[in-house]
């Protein structure tokens, strides 16, 4: 062989610049991804046009019509379509955020727990027994929630009633006095619904803080810094808006729980914020279970309604979450 | 207030793993010590011990003694959080906290574990630690903006202005000038040879050059093989280290022949 011919290899493999024919794999792995993004697309519009063109009767109707079909609105107890939405939307809201103040703080414990204090194998341990904890169906928490949890907590709320009763909140029953005696009440709902979200806002914060850089951590330990110190310098500061978004997404699990709080909770409408009463609360989700079974064709039109109005606040807050996650991109940025 | 540390045959440990073995030296208040060696010849791991820091990576420990003025940093009733008051450290790379005002990072260590500060008290300490850092005149018309919003070497300054400003007895250097430029540097470099006048210096470097030019002197660290402990092969004063080594392993070392 000469010097040349050694040489040879060299220029057989450069690339040509011009244009080549893209690969049959390209092609279909393009399409099928294109198709997969499109469909999620799809369905969110079918949905809003299903749940829109659905509740367009009922929405729209003004010749009483749907008061005189349907026997669960009232407009002359003053719960027309649209007040009932409202105290549903109150009630929706009042118990989901009871269970997220519940839940956050206990979640990021538990998250900060695993993350920065147990020791590696109770840590894995208690991560996976987390994720079990999402897996359980929500008819057996409500189940467990009505069955077990409502009897430990009703000498509670006794005592809270006989001894707090001064707050609103806690406020007990003006005809009898006391506080609710079965325990189906709001503060119930918004434990048992604490109970469900906590797995979701554990696993997120959990990961934020495994993230935190070991160097920021090992600054505030080098200076003297307790462990707690050195959580609030290092890992809280660079965990915060993720914190925010796994709480969000907590939120919008607990909006649209719907049998938990079925099983639960004595409904009602009211905008009261004695959640020590039965009958005065009900969540959009459980009331639509609720009726749904024995509600004729303009029944169904005005449950779907308020299938839009949580459609509607759950989208709002998944978009809320999905911003101060986002921001976050900014601040890693910063070192 | 600057302080002597001897180290009396120190074992360093990741579980079962021996990374440090038998180390035993001194290192003189007011002065500035260098440990060289190869990567991976265990001296960032022993600087650690220094502070405690060590201990921070679960199953790690130590086996011996580290006297601070004649105080074993390792008895029994000794807190690691406090050892840290006293044995400042600096990095790698620049860590100021990036959510913090370079104000708020100066005055990180001063308000941990209760700590309070009045308002003029703070003021003086954030102008004097800058100042002791050779930043003062860089930032003193920005002290409320972020400390990430600095260049790296600025940072770094930043990190030790903040460790200063705990009072420590002595700091401890991990290549601090790695992640730096030549000029940043130099600016460092110097620093040090004025902090020596109050505090003890310890400082990890890969850059022999660097260590020739700061330290009073040098120990030189060195790993017969992966999967050995690191050891202490030689320490002396700088100059001698540098020119008349006892040791074979440290000639060709500082001569370039390995590492």
């Amino acid at each position: 062989m000469t010097t040349t011919e050694e040489h040879k290899p060299f220029e057989a493999a450069a690339v040509p610049l011009t244009a080549h024919k893209e690969s049959v794999a390209n092609k279909v792995f393009g399409g099928v991804s294109l198709v997969s993004a499109s469909l999620i697309l799809a369905t969110l519009a079918a949905v809003a046009t299903f749940l829109l063109v659905e509740a367009w009767p009922a929405l729209t109707d003004t010749s009483g019509e749907l008061a005189a079909k349907v026997d669960w609105i009232r407009p002359d107890m003053g719960q027309d379509l649209i007040q009932i939405v409202g105290y549903l939307v109150f009630g929706t809201v009042l118990i989901s955020t009871i269970a997220l103040l519940i839940a956050t703080p206990l979640s990021i414990g538990i998250a900060l727990f695993i993350s920065h204090y147990a020791p590696r194998k109770l840590a894995a341990g208690l991560g996976y027994v987390i994720d079990l904890l999402a897996a359980i169906p929500s008819v057996v928490y409500g189940l467990w929630g009505a069955i077990v949890v409502l009897p430990v907590l009703q000498p509670f709320y006794n005592w809270l009633g006989e001894n707090l009763g001064w707050i609103p909140l806690f406020a007990p029953d003006p005809l009898t006095g006391t506080v609710s005696n079965t325990g189906r009440v709001a503060l119930s709902a918004g434990i048992v619904l604490a109970i469900m979200i906590i797995p979701i806002i554990t696993a997120v914060t959990r990961e934020v803080f495994l993230q935190t850089p070991t160097l920021h951590e090992e600054a505030a330990l080098a200076m003297g810094a307790t462990r707690w110190e050195m959580v609030r310098m290092a890992v809280f500061p660079f965990g915060r808006s993720g914190m925010i978004g796994a709480t969000m997404l907590g939120l919008g699990r607990a909006l649209g729980e719907t049998m938990a709080v079925y099983m639960i909770l004595s409904p009602g409408l009211s905008y009261s914020f004695a959640i020590l009463q039965g009958g005065l609360h009900n969540t959009i989700a459980a009331n639509i279970a609720l009726k749904f079974p024995e509600a004729n064709s303009e029944g169904v039109s005005a449950l779907i309604a308020m299938g839009l109005a949580l459609f509607v606040i759950t989208l709002l807050v998944n978009m809320l979450a999905r911003w101060i996650v986002s921001r976050r991109s900014e601040f890693s940025g910063a070192n | 207030m600057s302080k002597r540390i001897d180290v009396n045959n120190l074992n360093v440990y990741y579980s079962k793993f021996l990374a440090v073995e038998d180390v035993s030296l001194a290192v003189e208040p007011n002065s500035v010590t260098a440990l060289i060696g190869p990567s991976g010849c265990g001296k960032s791991t022993f600087l650690r011990t220094l502070n405690r820091m060590h201990e921070v990576i679960p199953g790690a420990r130590v086996e011996g003694e580290v006297l601070m003025d004649g105080e074993n940093l390792y008895a029994k009733n000794i807190d690691p959080v406090a050892v840290r008051k006293h044995v400042g450290m600096v990095f790698q790379r620049p860590n100021p906290f990036p959510t913090m005002s370079i104000a708020e990072n100066v005055l990180a260590g001063v308000k941990l574990n209760n700590g309070r500060i009045s308002k003029s008290d703070a003021e003086e300490l954030v102008e004097g630690s800058l100042r002791g850092a050779n930043l003062w005149n860089e930032v003193k018309d920005r002290l409320d903006k972020p400390g990430s919003s600095l260049s790296g070497g600025q940072q770094q300054r930043l990190c030790i202005a903040r460790a200063i400003a705990i009072k420590p007895d002595v700091m401890l250097m991990d290549e601090p000038c790695s992640a730096l430029d030549p000029i940043s540097t130099l600016a460092i470099e110097d620093l040090m040879q004025e902090l020596k006048n109050e505090y003890t210096i310890v400082i990890v470097t890969h850059n022999m050059q660097q260590a020739a030019r700061v330290a009073d002197r040098t120990a030189f660290f060195n790993i017969a093989g992966t999967g050995q402990p690191g050891k202490l092969i030689e320490m002396n004063d700088t100059a001698t280290m540098f020119s008349t080594p006892s040791e074979k392993a440290t000639e060709d070392y500082i001569s370039g022949r390995f590492g």
